[in-house]
């Protein structure tokens, strides 16, 4: 069952739900980096909440004309209009008032779900079980789609990524670099209203789908989770796509596959693991590399430290250097250098010496920005250069009383 | 209206709607200054993930095993957003994102997958709330006020949100010196040997047993609204803070008993005879508070150049 | 003992911990990440003195006076004030952090910004009354800010507000005075008003460490210097370790020559 449903075997409906679902995440993992690297990642949860008294004021509209309330593209409009209306608050609230911008989105997403409860509420007193599609729109629901729907979102899904994929060169340009992308030409306060509109776009068509409470996921997981594996703005896009295409097409699968498993959350889930299988294994970012690199980095700067105490007879006052000391050879419990010890102390002290003098010295200011106290000098310079700052250096000379 | 209709029937849905938004705009004051607005939005989303597991684990709907499970998902959530943070190196607003949505994820799917039938549990009076239900049915006028019997009739939410205003007022009373100075200057009272990391989960700890009592009572969105509205409309009154406090009570009780007010007569003035969602008007009615502080309050503009 | 040990010119070997420096710092490493901004450094403070850190932008200047307070940890390294550790010895230490670093959209007024500084005077749940408050006026006085005490802080300019945060130090009452580059973006009438008043601190004997970055008037307001650029590159009074030589060392090659020798006429 779960294999035909990932092979899109599991009749015509699931089928066009999976594809307007998988095309859906892709653009939503694609718009979400974009949102990320903007920082306004959760103005998107404001969009979703806004949607809700459009859908309400669409279904009564509707219903007023004679029609049937429950037309799918009418309620998408109806979301994507009210939901440009709380975008434009949330944007005039920051702008014009002293409050941030998190405590505007705040109020916007409350405010404007408060009362499209309150017009949901009202459409239940419009009579009995009309308004029980609306729920759907809360947690989404594909049980049951007719064909319709199925269509408009397979479309709405395959318009988005295209828009996408029109828009990534100057949504990267302005992602990487506002002021450069100004300068190129680029009007950033309206590309931003772009970023923001695919943003709409991606929220409403999912509306059904994953519900308007978790729709933010698929614009916020997927980035996340591919923040860890690249640095690069263009391979970010790519496999933020690539999280958000996996999840959302496991996910419509699974949920199609077998009863009481709502696409919604499992889509959800599944980026979720996603970006815990990425926060931990990622090879630079990630926090089981992180913790062994930060593990190594402190044993070096504590061994440094304790070997220039040893060259210039110092005590060493922490515990750690000590042990640290003792274990490598390099010191006996006494706080006495071993020979080993000696002759690497002597090697860092050197380089310590050297690195002073190439600190001063303005011909090596490159090499110089580089000293972080650990690192070796030959990696710096050439033999040669070392050479001349040892000539410089002196040789050994006695203490001077 | 006469004590005897409305004793019963309006008096404690509004005492628990003013309660359940004085308490949660509280603490709102200090997330909102902290720039941690949207903390209380998080928490409100993963209680519901919170009193399932509870009932999963018990298998009775009781209010304690569910209030327990929903402060202690929203203490989770708390330590996974600072987790995923400080781990991943991750700007907050996404990792809020990241969480809640993960969170209220496994709740639904968990409601789905349990069998909950027959069982009052579902994810709209989670969402929504239903404040009008929270009747006094003992109650005969306003004599049951002072009626022992009637008395012991009370709808328990109002014990609860209660209490829970109660400990928030206490709570802001001991900790008041110590949270201004390190909301306003972080390193300055690290000087001082305050705990400022200790504070600041202290304050969304304390968020959350408001929004957990409140919840009960009205649903999650009047508790985000009630987080932050009333303070944000507050903040555009006054630049001193114990005004501004004095505000944001103000604003939540306003927006309380208009909301409650417009919800249950409001459609029966237009001609209608069905009344609408009153945590829905609750949260509208803070919308319209604050729309007006945006658009008309003394202090809306900022003054300062905001910190770098 | 192995003659190449000690072939460091001018490195002394640091002294034990002394009892009664009112701050004293030893293998102080911090770091931001995995580059080291702080490498192993020692200080020792001078009662009575009045030192300038300095050194280049990065060089480790803020971070340095932070892990002293603990309000960075460090990688290695211990502090001691005035011969105690931290914990016991904090009433003693008043610290001004950096301007930038506050959000001054903060609803609170100069008086109440003031009254933080008696914060451990009046414990939790302390009432403010009358002497605290003319207390904060007199610290307000001193920084001729007495004016301006019921204004909201998001109304002042940059040396008014540094000047409420050096009244908020001096509510504090301490020792030992650490203030993260108080001049940077003030008014000269500001300037000349913040170093009148350390050096009031300094004739009623308190110690002043500050992070500084102009080094035209180094020698006219310190009289001791620490100079810093990840490692310590110098330490001790300005006629000895603010030389020509010392500030090479520490800001490389980014001094022009004319710029030092400017600062020795200033120096006369």
């Amino acid at each position: 069952m779960l294999w035909s449903a990932l092979t899109l075997q599991l009749g015509y409906n699931a089928t066009l739900v999976t594809i307007g679902a998988t095309l859906l995440g892709i653009a939503a993992g694609v718009t979400g980096t974009f949102l990320y690297l903007r920082k306004r990642a959760l103005v998107s949860d404001a969009i979703s909440h806004a949607t809700l008294p459009g859908v309400g004021l669409a279904f009564i509209l509707m219903v007023l004309l004679g029609g049937d309330g429950r037309s799918l593209p009418g309620l998408l409009l109806g979301a994507a209009i009210s939901s440009w209306i709380g975008l434009l608050c949330v944007n005039w609230l920051t702008r014009h008032t002293r409050l941030s911008e998190d405590a505007a989105i705040g109020a916007v997403l409350s405010v404007f779900f408060g009362f499209g409860i309150v017009l949901l509420t009202v459409i239940q007193s419009l009579g009995s079980g009309r308004a029980a599609g609306l729920e759907g729109f809360l947690l989404g629901a594909t049980a049951g789609m007719l064909f319709n729907e199925a269509l408009v979102i397979a479309v709405g899904g395959a318009l988005t990524l295209v828009a996408v994929v029109i828009l990534r060169r100057p949504m990267t340009l302005l992602a990487f670099d506002p002021e450069y992308a100004a300068a190129r030409g680029i009007n950033v306060a309206r590309m931003d209203l772009a970023i923001m509109a695919l943003a709409l776009a991606v929220t409403v068509i999912g509306l059904k789908i994953v519900g308007l409470i978790l729709i933010v996921a698929m614009l916020i997981i997927p980035p996340v989770s591919a923040r860890f594996w690249t640095d690069r703005t263009d391979h970010m896009v790519l496999v933020s796509g690539l999280c958000g295409g996996v999840a959302s097409w496991i996910g419509a699968a699974v949920s199609a596959s077998a009863p009481a498993l709502p696409t919604g959350p499992i889509i959800v889930l599944t980026s979720f693991a996603l970006f815990v299988l990425s926060l931990l294994l990622a090879p630079r970012r990630g926090v089981l590399a992180a913790v062994i690199r930060h593990r190594r980095f402190q044993r070096r700067v504590h061994l440094r430290q304790g070997l220039l105490a040893l060259a210039q007879g110092q005590p060493i006052y922490e515990a750690y250097t000590m042990r640290l000391l003792r274990r490598s050879g390099l010191a006996h419990a006494d706080g006495v250098p071993t020979d080993i010890g000696k002759a690497r102390a002597a090697k860092a002290l050197r380089d310590e010496t050297r690195w002073q003098l190439v600190r001063r010295d303005q011909a090596f200011e490159s090499a110089a920005a580089l000293y972080d106290g650990l690192r070796d000098i030959e990696t710096v310079l050439t033999p040669d250069q070392i050479q001349e700052i040892d000539r410089r250096m002196g040789g050994p000379r006695e203490v001077t009383p | 209206m006469s004590g005897e209709e409305f004793v019963p029937l309006s008096l404690t849905p509004l005492l628990i709607g003013i309660l359940a938004a004085v308490a949660c705009a509280l603490p709102g004051n200090f997330l909102l200054l902290r720039r941690q607005a949207l903390i209380g939005d998080a928490i409100s989303h993963v209680v519901l993930p919170g009193i399932v597991v509870a009932f999963l684990l018990t298998g009775i709907v009781a209010a304690v095993p569910m209030m327990l499970g929903a402060a202690g998902a929203a203490v989770v959530a708390v330590l996974m957003i600072e987790a995923i943070r400080r781990l991943g190196n991750i700007e907050p607003g996404a990792a809020m994102g990241l969480t809640f949505t993960t969170l209220f994820a496994a709740g639904v799917l968990l409601l789905e997958q349990s069998d909950t039938s027959g069982v009052h549990l579902d994810v709209e009076h989670a969402l929504y709330g239903n404040l009008e239900s929270l009747i006094w049915l003992e109650a005969s006028g306003w004599a049951s006020v002072l009626d022992p019997v009637a008395l012991s009739g009370l709808p328990p939410e109002l014990g609860r949100v209660a209490v829970a205003t109660l400990g928030v007022m206490a709570f802001l009373w001991i900790a008041w010196r110590p949270l201004v100075v390190s909301t306003f200057d972080e390193g300055f009272a690290q000087s001082l040997g305050m705990h400022t990391t200790g504070l600041g989960i202290a304050v969304v700890i304390v968020s959350a047993l408001a929004a957990v009592a409140a919840f009960d009572a009205v649903g999650s969105i009047i508790v985000i609204a009630m987080f932050i509205c009333p303070p944000a409309a507050a903040r555009l009154m006054t630049n001193r803070l114990e005004v501004q406090i004095g505000w944001s009570v103000v604003f939540a009780v306003l927006s309380a008993v208009l909301g409650y007010v417009f919800a249950g007569y409001g459609p029966l003035w237009l001609g209608y005879d069905h009344a609408v969602s009153a945590a829905g008007m609750i949260a509208t009615v803070s919308g319209v508070i604050l729309a007006l502080a945006a658009g008309f309050a003394p202090h809306r503009h900022r003054s300062g150049a905001p910190a770098l | 003992m192995n003659v190449e040990l000690v072939a460091n010119k001018g490195e002394v070997p640091a002294a034990p911990l002394p009892a009664h420096s009112p701050l004293a710092i030893r293998g102080m490493t911090v770091s931001y990440g995995q580059k080291p901004v702080v490498f192993s450094v020692d200080m020792t403070v001078v009662e009575g003195s009045m030192t300038a850190i300095i050194g280049p932008n990065g060089a480790g200047k803020s971070t340095l006076l932070k892990a002293a307070l603990g309000i960075v940890t460090p990688l290695a390294g211990q502090a001691q004030v005035f011969g105690q550790p931290l914990k016991a010895a904090r009433h003693r230490i008043a610290y001004v952090p950096q301007r930038a670093s506050v959000d001054w959209d903060f609803p609170t007024r100069v008086i109440d910004v003031v009254l933080m500084g008696l914060s451990r005077e009046l414990g939790l749940l302390g009432r403010i009354r009358g002497h605290h408050k003319e207390k904060a006026l007199a610290c307000l006085a001193r920084v001729g800010m007495t004016d301006f005490a019921d204004r909201q802080i998001g109304q002042l300019s940059g040396g008014q507000q540094q000047r409420v945060f050096l009244a908020r130090a001096l509510a504090q009452n301490a020792d030992l005075y650490l203030l993260d580059e108080p001049f940077a973006g003030v008014d000269a009438a500001t300037e000349k008003a913040i170093i009148e008043v350390l050096k009031g601190l300094k004739s009623e004997g308190k110690t002043v460490v500050s992070v500084h970055h102009d080094l035209t008037t180094v020698r006219s307001y310190f009289d001791r210097v620490f100079l810093i650029n990840t490692r310590k590159m110098a330490e001790g009074s300005v006629t000895e370790a603010f030389t020509p030589e010392t500030l090479n060392q520490t800001y490389g090659g980014r001094l022009a020559t004319g710029q030092i020798d400017q600062l020795e006429l200033a120096a006369g």
